[in-house]
């Protein structure tokens, strides 16, 4: 028995269990899961062009910016609004309690204007720089407040001159919003509406002028929400999954591989810490496919094992002595595992490309699971495997499959 | 055993599995669900238990007849129908609250019918721009000969699984296309292993073994590795089937069904195959030596 490969097989498989523990609490705090994990509402909004504008990026953009204005109100986590290609918001809130009073806030799409009473439309959304509730000082009574953009004050201006005592219709699309009666002429780009029964009305209210501010039509192409309890069931299901896979492919390696397989199981639990952790430092979303896909990516570690130890036995065979059989059976698995895994990789990078959602997250878990494996098998396998043979503890041939 | 000897019938019993999963793909095409087609779909948890016909009823009410209807454990409840806007959806959802009882909404999908049409069109670019890069790495790395025989039996494992789901008629959503390119990762990840060990073999070859011996014993020599891989994969893949949740279901078929699949033409299509390009090769040249002479 050789006391220092002994120590060093020892230390290896410690240093393994450390890390495995030591990482498992932050891991678990810093992955962010999924929509379909925690529950929430993913919505695709479409910009529309019409005959005289079609949407630019730009246009996507403002909207953007007016969407995280809106849904700040809902006191959501970590909303994420992003703009995909040259007319598209992608909105996801991830844990959302009500996701109807989303949608009707999200929803809200169309052109907001301002008509005199004979219908003509003197000032549009596009005026409007932002709209504002709270409460009006000197009656305690609540109000909306509207700051104009120095274009949209110029027109404020003419047409509230025009229109004293006279009354002007806020409207959405044709819905009216309200008709509030025009006191006095406006003319520093600041106006008050008032005549809300609550501070809460006029809360919604400006988030209704705000939302007509959209310089498009927006169209809704894509909704999918998921309840809470679902998905609490879904991220359940696929943790006793998990086990049940990992447990079997453990099952495996030991009674197949013997002393090797004990080696596969260390250097597998190196490999999931890895994996999980690079995707916690990342912070990728853990979806149910991003599950699937770290799941199979065992598999193709395990691969990288299968492959070494059945170069290992064919060495053995071939009369070598075990160290030499390892190095050997090492050296000539590397080719392989590079060859078969860049393949992989290749269909796993287009997948990446193309997908979105959670089909993304399902190609980053199973790309990094790619790296991860390869890493280790040639790695850390091998310190293994090198340290429990020069150990002497286990001589026998048979115990590494021969 | 005499794997490359037995090829005709290898290629007998993939066809076997292709012609009839194509007929029926000509006829009868994919059930595509609501990621491909656009529509709604809405899933209820009832506080009680409910009937598929309580649902029908409202349903029919609402003109949305052709809908589909799933009932599981008594009270849950998956409708599918055509793209509803916000209103026809709330309508619906309190008209079932109102008629059938009280319920909580689980899940609820609207997707527009211009995303359908993009991933189908992303499926598709997404398989030929994997295929052209694998080509392109094995030509560099192998030869083109390698190349082609790797993307057919590629082809034969995207073929058996779309194939096996159109003959099924099961519902296809997009975790299908991610299934469907995972598995060409996967098939093709085998066969290079195997590939790589006819290139190891071809380097050391001695001059009394002929090519078939040659190719029959590299498929021979990797078969362990290619049956415990396989199994590692199949042992996720059933767990996940059997315990992980409804969502991932289709997915996990589709893998399933593609990763044996994969597993077979790997051993029994694509070196067999490779062994009759170089044979053709082989014939081609003798001609084209006594056309010359």
């Amino acid at each position: 028995m050789n006391a220092r490969k002994t120590l060093q097989l020892v230390a290896l498989i410690l240093v393994v269990a450390i890390a495995a523990a030591l990482s498992f609490t932050p891991i678990q705090q810093n992955m962010k899961l999924g929509l379909d994990l925690q529950g929430g509402l993913h919505v695709v909004l479409q910009g529309v062009d019409t005959p005289d504008h079609k949407v630019t990026r730009d246009d996507i953009k403002q909207v953007q910016a007016i969407m995280e204005q809106r849904v700040n109100g809902l006191g959501v986590a970590e909303p994420i609004i992003q703009v995909e290609g040259d007319n598209r918001l992608i909105i996801e809130l991830p844990g959302i309690s009500d996701p109807d009073k989303a949608i009707e806030l999200i929803g809200k799409t169309a052109v907001l204007t301002f008509r005199t009473a004979d219908g003509k439309v003197v000032v549009e959304g596009t005026d409007l720089k932002e709209a504002k509730e709270g409460m009006d000082s000197r009656n305690n009574q609540p109000i909306v407040s509207l700051t104009l953009t120095s274009e949209g004050a110029k027109k404020f201006a003419d047409v509230t001159r025009a229109n004293v005592g006279k009354q002007i219709g806020i409207y959405l699309d044709n819905d009216m919003l309200q008709n509030p009666k025009v006191n006095e002429a406006i003319t520093t780009g600041q106006a008050q509406i008032t005549g809300y029964a609550s501070l809460d009305e006029a809360h919604r209210m400006a988030l209704l002028l705000n939302s007509g501010a959209l310089p498009v039509k927006m169209e809704m192409v894509e909704k999918r929400t998921v309840g809470p309890t679902l998905g609490a069931d879904s991220l359940s299901k696929s943790q006793v999954a998990a086990m049940v896979g990992v447990g079997l492919i453990f099952a495996f390696m030991f009674l197949y591989y013997r002393a090797p397989g004990i080696v596969a199981i260390v250097s597998l639990i190196l490999y999931s810490v890895i994996v999980l952790g690079a995707m916690a430092m990342l912070h990728a979303t853990l979806t149910l496919p991003g599950i699937a896909g770290f799941l199979l990516s065992i598999g193709v570690a395990v691969d990288a094992n299968v492959i070494i130890y059945e170069r290992l036995k064919e060495e053995l065979r071939a009369g070598k002595t075990l160290r030499t059989a390892i190095e050997e059976g090492f050296k000539r698995a590397f080719t392989t595992i590079l060859d078969s895994n860049v393949t992989t990789f290749i269909a796993v990078a287009v997948l990446y490309y193309l997908g979105t959602g959670p089909i993304r997250g399902f190609a980053v878990t199973l790309g990094i699971g790619i790296v991860a494996s390869m890493f280790t098998a040639v790695t850390f396998t091998r310190w293994l495997l090198r340290a429990m043979v020069g150990s002497g503890l286990i001589k026998n041939n048979k115990l590494y499959g021969a | 055993m005499n794997i490359i000897g037995r090829r005709k019938i290898w290629y007998a019993l993939s066809l076997l599995i292709i012609i009839p999963g194509i007929i029926s793909l000509l006829l009868r095409g994919l059930n595509l669900g609501i990621d491909f087609t656009g529509g709604s779909l809405l899933q209820f948890q009832f506080e009680n238990t409910v009937t598929v016909e309580q649902v029908r009823n409202v349903l029919d009410q609402s003109h949305l007849g052709s809908s589909t209807i799933q009932l599981s454990d008594g009270n849950n409840v998956l409708i599918r129908t055509k793209t509803m806007d916000e209103s026809e959806r709330n309508k619906l959802v309190n008209d079932i609250k109102g008629q059938v009882g009280n319920l909580t909404v689980q899940r609820d999908e609207i997707v527009g019918p211009v995303i359908g049409k993009e991933l189908a069109q992303k499926a598709l670019l997404a398989l030929a721009i994997a295929s052209v890069l694998i080509i392109g790495y094995i030509t560099v790395r192998f030869e083109f000969k390698f190349a082609i025989a790797a993307i057919l039996a590629l082809m034969h494992d995207v073929f058996v699984v779309i194939g096996i789901f159109s003959i099924f008629q099961i519902e296809v959503d997009s975790s299908f296309v991610a299934a469907v390119l995972t598995v060409v990762g996967y098939s093709i990840n085998d066969t290079i292993v195997i590939f790589d060990r006819i290139r190891e073999n071809l380097n050391r070859k001695k001059r009394t073994e002929d090519l078939e011996s040659l190719v029959n014993r590299s498929v021979l020599e990797t078969m362990t590795r290619s049956i415990n891989t396989v199994l590692q994969v199949v042992f996720v893949l059933v767990a996940l089937l059997f315990w992980g949740g409804e969502t991932t279901k289709v997915f996990t078929l589709a893998m399933l069904v593609g990763v044996v699949s994969g597993a077979y033409s790997s051993i029994f299509n694509a070196s067999p195959l490779w062994f009759d390009f170089k044979q053709l090769e082989k014939a081609q040249r003798s001609k084209n030596r006594a056309k010359t002479a």
